[in-house]
């Protein structure tokens, strides 16, 4: 079975089983659902707004893409008294997820949970060390450190929904969400589980978090302008816009999907991982990192670049990334890439952190779903050499070939985590 | 001056509605916390925290293992007041 090679993309497992995804969940800027967001990213709508707390008047960057709906409001109150806000967004987007997978009937044995997060429970973290400056430990509430742990909504999710085959969370930064999809795949190929609730989650847009990014000169200081703020590979942007929210997928072998008739939207095809080992927060100027994450991921898929119709960019709207990114898809793809259609929908969301990852993939599952990709919003001047095409309105997407269908997630973290995720028509 | 038993069992069942979303009409004398409230120990010490702010009485964690029913607290809280 398994081919014996030494080429480094060559490290596809000896799969077993395929994987499905049959439910989807998001609260992001632009919608508390999934099907809201969607549309919303179709009609091209910014989640960008400028921040209303005083604390903004402090810092040069007063813009962030909040979540589209206060979790707080949807959350049962007592429980909301126990979860940090990112926990909060993770759980509504699991409970979206697993009643849109149908509530599927699992040996709890073989359920299990792989759920990320950039930065974990922040808010609850600086809320508590105030209340300890302020008060005295004894005031701290006795559920402050499952709040702030980034394992939390992992956790949460699993007490909710019984699982019991393993609760996860992969921590990259701004590849979280990505990885704890790829992380929920091998569970099942490796037969650790039969169904895996899988995403990512952040709620970041506080003081300390805009303030860090400023002074690392990451963020877009287009205050008088907020919704042309993100603007993913336009030569007119300047950092990128912090959002917040959560993404989550039902992960689930064919085998189990098919037994009880479930809706399937796609196969998770397969994950590529990478290590860029060149800098701490800025991206391999070659890009070979990311290319080689790519290529990964098709690999471990079992997909040619040609089936490949269109890609979820990471494109953050940063100086450094977006174009390095751009020209490393055209570097995995080679002589396919002619054709394919990128999309940045960060122009949209602002960048999710922890959350990215999966809000993106459910995104790149719908445009296979849809066959449309969403559009770019704000590319106005785009930058030159990009050796791709990128999307500035919904795009058709058709099939290249004979075989199915593929789309690429990308996700790349500080610390040099690069994650590409394939999704391929069912 | 000391409160009545009827004042601390309203101020407790206000607290546990807050805290742990039991109706106040539940909150009854005879209730256990931890298994017919269904209160855990994390949420306990919530209580006793918020118990320390409405009835000016402190009550140390060597007490707290000890207040099993609602009307245990009644009877803490009641003493404690008294003796303050």
């Amino acid at each position: 079975m398994g081919t014996e090679s030494t080429s480094p993309e060559a490290i596809r497992s000896d799969l077993t089983e395929r994987v499905v995804v049959t439910g989807l969940g998001a609260i992001t800027p632009l919608g508390a659902d999934a099907p809201t967001t969607w549309q919303a990213m179709l009609a091209g709508r910014s989640g960008v707004r400028t921040i209303e707390q005083d604390w903004a008047q402090r810092l040069p960057c007063q813009i962030a893409a909040p979540s589209a709906a206060d979790p707080a409001t949807i959350i049962d109150r007592v429980q909301a008294r126990r979860l940090d806000r990112c926990e909060m967004f993770a759980l509504i987007a699991a409970r979206e997820a697993w009643t849109d997978a149908g509530s599927p009937d699992v040996d709890p044995l073989r359920l299990g949970v792989a759920v990320a997060s950039g930065i974990g429970g922040i808010g609850s973290t600086l809320a508590a060390y105030d209340t300890l400056r302020e008060k005295g430990w004894q005031r701290l509430s006795p559920f402050t450190v499952p709040m702030l742990m980034p394992n939390g909504a992992a956790g949460w999710i699993s007490l909710e929904l019984g699982a019991r085959a393993g609760v996860h969370t992969t921590v990259s930064a701004c590849a979280s969400g990505a990885e704890a999809i790829g992380y929920g795949v091998d569970m099942i190929r490796s037969g650790r589980a039969d169904v895996v609730v899988a995403g990512g989650t952040e709620a970041a847009i506080l003081e300390l978090n805009i303030g860090a990014f400023a002074a690392m000169r990451a963020l877009s200081l287009r205050n008088d302008e907020p919704e042309r703020a993100s603007r993913p590979f336009d030569k007119g942007r300047d950092g990128f816009v912090l959002g917040e929210g959560a993404g989550i997928v039902v992960l689930e072998s064919e085998s189990h999907a098919a037994g009880r008739g479930a809706r399937v939207y796609a196969v998770a095809g397969g994950t590529g991982y990478s290590g860029d080992a060149h800098h701490i927060a800025q991206p391999d100027p070659d890009g070979a990192g990311a290319t080689l994450a790519m290529r990964r991921a098709l690999a471990n898929a079992g997909v040619a670049a040609g089936q490949v119709t269109h890609v979820n960019a990471h494109a953050t709207s940063t100086p450094a990334g977006d174009v390095v990114e751009a020209q490393a898809i055209a570097a995995a793809l080679g002589e396919a890439a002619s054709g394919v259609v990128v999309s940045a929908t960060k122009s949209m969301t602002g960048h999710l952190l922890g959350g990215a990852g999966a809000v993106e993939s459910v995104a790149a599952i719908l445009a296979l779903r849809d066959q449309v990709a969403p559009p770019t919003i704000n590319l106005d001047d785009p930058e030159d050499d990009l050796g791709v095409d990128i999307a500035v309105k919904p795009t058709e997407l058709h099939p290249r070939g004979p075989e199915p269908m593929a789309v690429l997630n990308n996700s790349f973290g500080f610390g040099g985590h690069n994650v590409a995720v394939v999704f391929m028509a069912a | 001056m000391a409160m009545t038993q009827e004042e601390i069992l309203a101020g407790l069942a206000e607290i546990i509605d807050e805290i742990a979303g039991v109706p106040a009409d539940e909150v009854t004398p005879d209730k256990t916390f931890v298994d017919d409230l269904d209160i855990d120990s994390l949420s306990m010490v919530e209580i006793a925290v918020a118990a320390q702010d409405k009835f000016g009485v402190e009550i140390p964690d060597d007490q707290l293992k000890d207040l099993k029913t609602v009307q245990d607290v009644i009877d803490y809280v009641g003493r404690s007041s008294v003796s303050a």
